[in-house]
């Protein structure tokens, strides 16, 4: 052929091929479609916020009766120990952050199914998505957030006492982490619910069972030490414990600990997004 | 100019028959089973349209065999083919919408292609929150929409409305804005599918004029589409696909004549039925082309009237429902446009659950004599996705004028009578 005479002269800017490494992570590209993640952010905030009259309140309604029932539950009737906390402040603590973390999940684990229909048509990294839901969440979280400090004020001026220390700087990181671990369960869910849909309705009752695993509604203090591990190995376990111990000055706050959730929340991490880059280059010739 | 932009080498795209459709835990375990027992996998698919067989090698349906072209800078080419011939596959690759399972594609420039209008618009955001939206999934910077954001709007008429929430929109002013976008791309590669034969002909033609002021500053174009006078009008150069190959490549005139000539597309289809498919809210199930006695019938006398039957299936009542019908000469030529607000009120508008029946007439004594193809899109701007059902083109019928004094030679678009008289 003519053309392969002066291949060497040519000069490409994309090359579409079947494969690519195992972890084809493109992260430049994902910041040159930076303004598009900025407004599926926006139409996520719109879907959410302008569509209920009453619309943020709701985010406000929903972690107060969940922490008045499970008060009930497990502070009135079971009486479970709470490291010497009000059962309110305890309770509204492990649950603000697992709203968080299920929302990561459950809304990133939809990602290829809820956009078949964008994906068929046109091409963007599409990460972008998974990505603006777990930043759009985050505003959810600091309402939730902004409501549980009043509590913490209410409870302070009352006598309780409450010791938030400096390790509150380490908030950030833990809400990092909580967006990586979701995000990464998130994408792998995601995945594998292309291949076998009826994973999603599985999803909603794991996440279910996975909280009563997390201690949300105890202690881990109540934990023998010689099981501790097994809770350990669910990072959310360590973020909980975090949570209380920084803002509340009690809780279960073990070196150890942190970091095996830690190298968990890595792992999850880059499993989810080794599948996720895998799987949507052709997802859209299956779904 | 002679720089080529677009390098497809040996591309090919197979799937997998049976993965398809499997879907669920369950269905593989079942195929599972059946295997390790030595029995047919019962989610197999068989149902294979018999001149899709040479396709096939044991499992494996090959959508794409073996692609090779090239593009050169500037260019502006035609892709042609039957449906299911593999256009839509090469789009996709193209697109990177999915990955060919061999060979490579290697483009040089920004390349922008556009499959459909007003992908992504959501119903609750304003015009101009879409504007940027669509824009910026359509690969343009915040800061390339703003430049452009007055033009957009001028161009689609709706600077009253920019504010408004698009689903407060008129169905009109919806697909305006949404090609107006569209319109405003400046890639260097642009990859058109049909998109331009929706929406109402006069900003039809403002857009194709657009693309033509587009195309003229040197930009490189894909255009795929079923109407052969718009390739003609665009493109000087066609490629046709047949059975997933690339079985000529030229000067457009003659493509399209080969094109006409051997495939005949729809030619001679009178009845077609289509597999259910549930994830569309609602279905064209089957259509058929009757006589007035009820008869499936191809060759129609001027005298009398062609009856179109369409089977529909509402998985789910759609509000805002309508059909959309062009009927085209065998050349290509759009000869008529219809839609089902032709009748009032809508017979298709907020229809029940369950299957039912419609029938569109066209007159005795309206067309000309010729062969004609008909194509049918379904369409609410208050569905989940705007394209409810788009069957495009499904049948076929011919008129023979019998009658009149010129009888089959009487040329034009129209058989109607008129009245001479003295008077």
């Amino acid at each position: 052929m003519i053309s392969s005479q002066i291949d060497k002269a040519e000069f490409w800017t994309m090359e579409i091929s079947p494969k690519s490494g195992w972890l084809d992570l493109n992260l430049r590209e994902i910041w040159r479609y930076r303004d598009l993640l900025r407004f599926f952010m926006h139409r996520d905030f719109v879907a959410n916020y302008k569509q209920a009259v009453l619309g943020p309140f709701w985010f406000i309604l929903n972690p107060l009766l969940n922490t008045i029932v499970y008060t009930i539950i497990f502070g009135l009737i079971i009486r479970v120990p709470t490291d010497g906390l009000p059962p309110i402040l305890f309770f509204m603590s492990g649950i603000i952050i697992w709203n968080y973390f299920s929302a990561c999940v459950l809304n990133t684990s939809n990602t290829f199914l809820a956009h078949a229909h964008i994906f068929g048509k046109i091409y963007f990294p599409r990460l972008i998505i998974p990505i603006s839901t777990v930043i759009i969440n985050l505003l959810t979280f600091a309402i939730q957030f902004g409501v549980y400090i009043c509590f913490i004020i209410y409870f302070a001026f009352q006598g309780v006492p409450i010791h938030p220390n400096i390790f509150i700087l380490l908030l950030p990181l833990l809400l990092i982490q909580i967006a990586a671990f979701g995000l990464g369960t998130g994408l792998i869910v995601s995945s594998l619910t292309t291949k076998y849909r009826d994973l999603a309705y599985a999803m909603g009752f794991g996440i279910q069972l996975w909280m009563y695993a997390t201690p949300i509604f105890f202690p881990l203090s109540l934990i023998p030490e010689k099981w501790q591990w097994i809770f350990a190995v669910n990072p959310m376990t360590s973020i909980v414990e975090t949570f209380r111990y920084i803002l509340l000055g009690n809780g279960y706050f073990q070196p150890w600990i942190l970091s095996l959730g830690a190298v968990t929340t890595l792992i999850t991490l880059i499993i989810g997004l080794v599948l996720f880059t895998h799987i949507e280059k052709t997802v859209i010739d299956t779904i | 100019m002679n720089e080529v932009v677009i390098r497809v080498e040996n591309v090919i795209k197979t799937y997998q028959l049976g993965v398809i459709n499997h879907g669920t835990l369950r269905n593989d375990l079942q195929s599972w089973w059946a295997h390790l027992r030595g029995r047919e996998d019962p989610n197999r698919l068989i149902d294979i349209y018999s001149e899709e067989k040479n396709r096939l090698k044991g499992d494996l349906f090959y959508a794409l065999d073996n692609i090779s072209f090239e593009v050169k800078k500037g260019e502006k080419v035609g892709i042609i083919g039957k449906n299911g011939a593999g256009k839509s596959t090469l789009l996709k690759i193209l697109s990177r919408i999915t990955r060919p399972t061999e060979g490579r594609v290697r483009i040089n420039g920004r390349i922008a292609s556009l499959l459909e209008v007003g992908t992504g618009f959501h119903p609750e955001l304003t015009g101009r929150e879409n504007v940027y939206l669509n824009g910026s999934i359509l690969g343009m910077t915040r800061a390339e929409i703003t430049e452009k954001f007055d033009e957009i709007v001028d161009f689609a008429e709706v600077r009253e409305f920019i504010d408004t929430p698009v689903k407060r929109y008129s169905s009109g002013m919806y697909v305006r804005l949404a090609f107006a976008v569209a319109a405003h791309l400046e890639p260097e590669i642009l990859i058109v599918d049909e998109v331009l034969a929706v929406g109402d002909t006069a900003f039809q033609k403002k857009c194709i004029g657009k693309m033509g002021d587009i195309s003229s500053e040197g930009k490189t174009v894909l255009f795929v589409s079923h109407s052969m006078a718009a390739v003609k009008q665009l493109c000087p150069r066609s490629l046709l696909i047949r059975d997933g190959k690339i079985i000529a490549d030229g000067p457009s005139e003659n493509i399209i004549d080969e094109y006409l000539l051997q495939s005949g597309s729809v030619d001679g289809i009178t009845e077609a039925t289509f597999d259910e498919d549930r994830e569309k809210e609602a279905q064209l199930r089957k259509i058929r082309v009757l006589s007035q006695e009820g008869k499936v019938k191809y060759r129609f006398s001027c005298d009398e009237p062609v009856i179109l039957e369409l089977e529909m299936h509402f998985n789910k009542k759609i509000p805002g429902l309508y059909g959309y019908m062009t009927i085209s000469r065998s050349d290509g030529t759009l000869v008529m446009q219809s839609d089902s607000f032709d009748s009032s009120p809508n017979p298709l508008d907020d229809v029940e659950i369950g299957t039912h029946y419609f029938t569109i007439t066209i007159p005795a004594r309206s067309l000309a004599p010729n062969k004609y193809s008909v194509y049918l899109n379904f369409t609410s701007n208050r569905a989940r996705s705007w394209n409810v059902d788009s069957p495009r083109t499904v049948c076929s019928f011919e008129l023979e004028d019998h009658t009149s004094r010129r009888g089959n030679a009487r040329q034009g678009f129209f058989s109607t009578m008129l009245e001479w008289k003295k008077i």
